[in-house]
């Protein structure tokens, strides 16, 4: 099965790359952007197919490596969990 | 024990390239070569002090230093760092030491998005007893050369006022001789150096291995790192 991280930073901690892609924004006529703020998304196939096991799983990879949780939020998704 | 009688580690990660200044540097100080120990050792000898230099291990890939603060030799330096052993990390070595919770926060990008090279002014400050700081004097400046994209050191509010209030903020950057605006990066509270609770593990963004002789263009680094040796062997 497959799930989908998503990774984001936490309010509060400054996104200089969202901020100049805002003024890019900006300068291409976009003005009514107001805020950017730029995470990454990580795809894992993971040979599991339980979905509970696999979020259970996905959360532990995210607390111990994927996301740093000091700066970083993340989101679990299993695209595959309802079919 | 003679600075001749140390024993240091320099940590090696694939895309760590500064380790052999800094081999260079410890052998200019103690005239023993320190060993290079590479990342998927799973035991380390006994030392006196570890360090993790700086580069760009594993190509900052993740995060920086996220993938070398897991790698197989960390459990051993983490085991020397809980008995009380002394380590510096050194730039990318800092990140590392913030990704293993050895020395709280994180480094994030620069505030400007600029790389930035160039010499910055330090002042040492009151610090937790600590030999990386006990040889100097509190306010006394020191000129040392950055190299970073990520050195923008970040904590939340509580953190940073424990991290204040405890002493563990090793190193400022404040203005001085060196060109340029006094924080290179946003880092807060101009924070450019940071010790553990414990004052024996230390992480800084300036690499003190590039400001060693005249040469270099100055020898602050080999003043600092000549005071942390002489209070590790003591």
């Amino acid at each position: 099965m497959q799930a989908i991280v998503n990774i984001s930073l936490k309010n509060g901690v400054l996104d200089p790359q969202g901020r100049a892609i805002s003024h890019a924004l900006g300068d291409l006529g976009f003005s009514e952007v107001t805020d950017v703020r730029v995470g990454k998304q990580i795809q894992l196939d993971i040979d599991e197919t339980d979905p509970a096991r696999l979020r259970q799983r996905v959360a532990r990879m995210c607390e111990t490596l994927l996301s740093n949780t000091v700066i970083e939020d993340y989101s679990i998704e299993i695209p595959d969990e309802n079919k | 024990m003679t600075l001749s009688a140390m024993r240091v580690a320099i940590i090696v990660f694939p895309g760590s390239n500064c380790d052999r200044d800094m081999m260079v540097a410890i052998e200019q100080l103690t005239s023993r070569r320190p060993a290079l120990v590479w990342h998927k050792e799973t035991s380390l000898d006994p030392v006196d002090l570890v360090i993790i230099p700086g580069g760009f291990s594993f190509g900052d890939y993740l995060r920086c230093g996220a993938l070398a603060g897991r790698s197989s030799v960390m459990h051993a330096v983490l085991d020397h760092a809980a008995r009380g052993g002394a380590v510096m990390g050194i730039c990318n070595g800092f990140q590392v030491l913030t990704e293993t919770g050895m020395v709280p926060g994180v480094l994030i990008r620069n505030a400007g998005l600029k790389f930035a090279c160039r010499n910055v002014n330090l002042a040492v400050c009151d610090t937790v007893a600590s030999p990386f700081t006990s040889g100097l004097a509190a306010g006394q400046h020191l000129t040392i050369p950055i190299a970073h994209n990520e050195g923008n050191y970040f904590a939340d509010a509580d953190e940073l006022r424990r991290i204040e209030d405890n002493g563990q903020v090793a190193f400022r950057y404040v203005a001085g001789a060196a060109f340029g605006p006094a924080n290179p990066n946003g880092a807060a509270n101009d924070i450019a150096g940071v010790l553990s609770p414990n004052g024996r593990v230390m992480g800084m963004m300036p690499h003190p291995e590039r400001a060693m002789s005249p040469e270099q263009g100055g020898s602050d680094g080999a003043l600092f790192m000549s005071k942390a040796l002489e209070a590790l062997v003591s």
